[in-house]
């Protein structure tokens, strides 16, 4: 009974293999209805699966396969041609065997479903085109045969070239039909390496990768050892063990890695089918099918994926008379390309379709309550573009059975941001939307740097990180300035806001000696440098999830065991940075609100620094336009023609005094030692002089534009106060600042 | 006679308490645990089983009971859950109990607080009584 069992197991495994074949080669053939090559396999395909199912004693899907097969034979004899009532059959009977197979893998029986209408279409089908005719087809193949032999022919009789060559240079066939025929006759013979490749279970897979972890894992203890081990063959060993380890890891993780067009096989049939329903015309494209990826990325990406391309289709690519009207090819394109880049495996889904419509988006977020009137006019082309990610929202104007019903794109990203991937939406109105999403190519081992902070170890993915700092002695005490507080670093002129690990994991404090190490960190487009008491190396490690008793716990992306057999957490850089507020947005959608406050293009999330002039005017420039903040005792300054200035770093710096270009106040004759920021723009630099640094804060500042007081200032609100925005450019050019010195 | 079970036991601050046998995947002695900054305060840390990462929950600490002495090394009780294994640091282990369905009673209502949701009930031995952990509940930190 259990080798029957297996015997059926492997037939569904092989039928349903063979099914899926079907869909893309029946969809190709609706292309090229005369590829004999693609008949042949179609038929091959439909036979197998008859004669097993009959061997086997399931019925319904040997009736059902049966008409199929006569139908396909017809077509392979040349008596019948392809056209899209033919496919559409086809493609039924298909989806009716697909039926049949899944209920006997899942009860072992047939099932009850009736597919005597499929059966009857076809047959209706195959009666139609049973009127009597000399067969073209025929006819063309007595005409060729007949070539053929004079060719034969005339090679015997000594012709030296090739028969193709005769069979051309005559007229007998055309050089496309040759190509074809010897791209035949090239993958028959190639199909003998089928032999080479067998099934394999993908449960023995996974359990072959977790042991592999475990090798490299009991491998990286071994090399810690040969650090105090002398002797030369342990050494040699533990070498060879080294190597063989790591050619077994990346011949395991081959065997996982699957192509993308698994993935993507599947998708001409989708396209046909709903492209046919809603009246469009539409060609799906395929570049780089061949990219590989991790089978548990595979999985996690299919769904995502194949949502995009139904959208596309659906809201993505116009009807054939609107195409038309705008002067496009009828025929809309969808292209898939896939390709490697930077350890990351990029996918783009473009259409040429009428683009995403900016304006209906906002409206529709406006009635839904999720923005307010006052955000959408202020909202950035990407910003609005981003707000198809929210849940419940869709631009379709009418909900159809397929899409716009407002649930997706927002699950779409959520799902590849949960294998650690992007998303990323761009839009031309009228000339396509262009999807492209990044994602890692595997999970299960990364690169990561090893730190120590508060006598533990972390791990950093290598992935976050840019570059090391060590500051040594003097600059250890004199290199980590305060803003209000707030720790930065002057790197190469832009302050790097500072986090210290062991205060952000309440580690306490930590025996470190003079020296500072600094982590630089990318966390989504913001940097930040995170202090650790020691950076040890960079190892390989295999990423273990942590324990359900941990969900609540953001900066740490899992655990792993280290060489000595310890384990050590991996920090979740991007959990650090929303941590310490290092970016402020929060990616929970209860959160969305906020991360989408009131932006302007012009102005944008950045980092702000936030000073006080005068006694109550609270400002602020942008924190990539200050390159130090500086001190001068009052008695440094010193005039210079109109100007004020100061000696700074070997060079003369002018020195604008804004509470006095403002408002007339003059705050160098009032305080012993100024505040100054050295602003620098295109290798010019100024001192602006100012009464307090409050501090530097992450926002999304809107500014007030109806509000601008003069070119020289704008308001905005920031940390929940009105904010003057100085534009120091203009400052720097106002005539009257001229005049004011004077 | 009524069916029999048969516990693993443990000491917790002087209580005797008890898992259920085919509960428990292993009884190892003290493992160097790693902590987990920031964690709940019943999380030992996270040990290394075999080259499975293995969360420690102390369980003194999630009974609310006493802090356990300094130098004291407890041991690792791990218990098989549908989230993998979980290890519970206990005092001492003891022998495997058998005891007797007729002689179980739920607690009484005087049982209050954390305790109250992680003890399903109590054996009645003849010496003492048998308390019997909710592992489920005890490892939902």
């Amino acid at each position: 009974m259990s080798e029957m069992d297996e015997i059926i197991k492997e037939f569904l495994v092989e039928s349903n293999d063979n099914l899926d074949q079907l869909d893309r080669d029946l969809v190709e053939l609706e292309k090229e209805p005369d590829s004999s090559e693609l008949l042949a396999r179609i038929f091959r395909a439909i036979h197998t699966v008859k004669g097993t199912s009959g061997v086997l004693g399931f019925g319904k899907l040997e009736s059902v396969a049966h008409v199929g097969e006569s139908l396909l034979s017809r077509m392979r004899d040349g008596k019948l041609r392809l056209n899209s009532k033919i496919a559409t059959g086809l493609l039924k009977m298909v989806d009716a065997l697909r039926e049949v197979l899944q209920s006997i893998d899942s009860t072992g029986g047939e099932g009850d479903g009736d597919y005597s209408s499929v059966i009857a279409q076809l047959k209706q089908l195959l009666e139609s085109a049973l009127e009597e005719r000399t067969p073209l087809g025929q006819i063309l193949v007595e005409k060729t045969e007949q070539a053929v032999q004079e060719a034969l022919a005339a090679q015997h009789a000594g012709d030296g070239r090739k028969l193709g060559e005769i069979l051309v240079e005559r007229g007998a066939v055309s050089p496309d039909i040759l190509n074809e025929a010897l791209r035949l006759q090239q993958s028959e013979a190639g199909s003998h390496v089928s032999g080479s490749s067998i099934r394999v279970d993908v449960n023995l897979l996974d359990k072959l990768m977790n042991l592999v972890g475990e090798l490299v894992l009991a491998r990286n203890q071994i090399l810690q050892f040969t650090g105090t081990e002398t002797d030369s063959a342990f050494l040699g060993t533990a070498q060879r063990l080294n190597l063989i380890t790591t050619e077994l890891q990346e011949g395991v993780m081959k065997t996982r890695m699957q192509p993308i067009g698994n993935v993507w096989s599947k998708f001409p049939r989708v396209v046909r089918d709903l492209a046919a329903q809603l009246g469009k015309q539409v060609r799906i494209e395929m570049e780089g099918t061949e990219t590989e990826l991790d089978k548990t990325i595979i999985e996690a990406i299919k769904d995502p994926l194949t949502h995009i391309v139904r959208n596309s289709v659906d809201h993505g690519i116009e009807m054939p008379e609107e195409r038309n009207a705008s002067g496009k090819c009828e025929e809309g394109r969808l292209t898939l390309r896939a390709f490697h880049e930077g350890g990351q495996v990029n996918i783009e889904i473009h259409d040429d379709g009428r683009g995403i419509d900016l304006e209906r988006l906002k409206q529709k977020a406006l009635e839904r309550g999720q923005i307010s009137a006052e955000q959408t006019a202020r909202m950035s082309e990407r910003e609005a573009l981003n707000l198809i990610f929210r849940p419940g929202l869709s631009t379709a104007q009418s909900v159809t059975n397929i899409s716009g019903r407002g649930v997706g794109m927002d699950v779409v990203k959520t799902n590849i941001e949960k294998i650690g991937g992007t998303v990323d939406v761009h839009t031309v109105k009228g000339e396509g939307t262009t999807l492209k999403i990044k994602i890692p190519l595997t999970l299960a081992i990364i690169l990561a740097l090893i730190a120590t902070s508060g006598c533990e170890r972390f791990a950093i993915p290598q992935v976050s990180l840019l570059e090391l700092v060590r500051l040594e002695g003097e600059q250890a005490e004199q290199g980590i300035e305060r803003i209000h507080g707030a720790p930065v670093y002057r790197l190469r002129g832009n302050l790097l806001p500072l986090v210290y690990l062991n205060q952000q994991l309440e580690l306490g404090n930590s025996a470190h000696g003079d020296a500072v190490n600094i982590v630089v960190l990318q966390a989504d487009d913001r940097q930040f440098g995170l202090v650790v008491d020691e950076i040890n190396d960079t190892e390989e490690i295999v990423v273990k999830p942590l324990g359900k008793q941990f969900k609540g716990l953001s900066c740490f992306a899992g655990a792993t065991i280290m060489g000595d057999g310890k384990v050590a957490l991996i920090l979740d850089v991007l959990g650090i940075a929303q941590m310490s507020s290092v970016v402020t947005e929060v990616r929970e959608r209860a959160a969305l609100e906020t991360e989408h406050r009131a932006t302007d293009s012009a102005v944008g999330r950045d980092a702000w620094l936030v000073f006080q002039v005068g006694r109550s005017r609270r400002m602020a420039i942008p924190l990539s336009a200050v390159s130090r903040l500086e001190e001068f005792p009052a008695k440094m300054i010193e005039p210079s023609g109109s100007d004020w200035v100061v000696q700074y770093r070997g060079q003369i710096m002018t020195l604008i005094d804004i509470a006095q270009e403002l408002d007339g106040e003059n705050a160098t004759e009032k305080q012993q030692t100024l505040q100054v920021i050295v602003y620098s723009k295109q290798g010019r630099s100024v001192g602006l002089i100012v009464d307090q640094i409050v501090d530097i804060v992450e926002e999304a500042v809107a500014m007030e534009s109806d509000e601008v007081k003069s070119d020289r200032v704008g308001s905005a609100v920031i940390q929940g106060r009105v904010t003057d925005l100085l534009n120091v450019e203009a400052l720097m050019k106002n005539p009257n600042l001229q005049e004011a010195r004077r | 006679m009524s069916a029999t079970q048969q516990f693993c036991t443990f000491l917790l601050d002087g209580l005797f308490f008890g898992v259920e046998v085919e509960k428990v995947q292993e009884v190892i002695r003290h493992q160097e645990t790693t902590r987990v900054p920031l964690a709940n305060r019943a999380v030992g840390g996270l040990i290394n089983l075999r080259g499975q990462i293995v969360t420690a929950l102390d369980l003194r600490r999630r009974l609310e009971l006493a802090e356990r002495d300094r130098g004291v090394v407890p041991m690792n009780v791990v218990v098989r859950s549908d989230d993998g294994a979980v290890s519970l640091l206990v005092d001492e282990i003891g022998d495997v109990v058998e005891v007797q369905e007729n002689e179980f009673e739920p607690p009484p209502d005087t049982l209050q607080g954390m305790a109250r949701e992680m003890i399903r009930g109590a054996y009645k031995l003849k010496t003492r009584l048998l308390l019997v952990l909710d592992t489920e509940r005890a490892m939902k930190v």
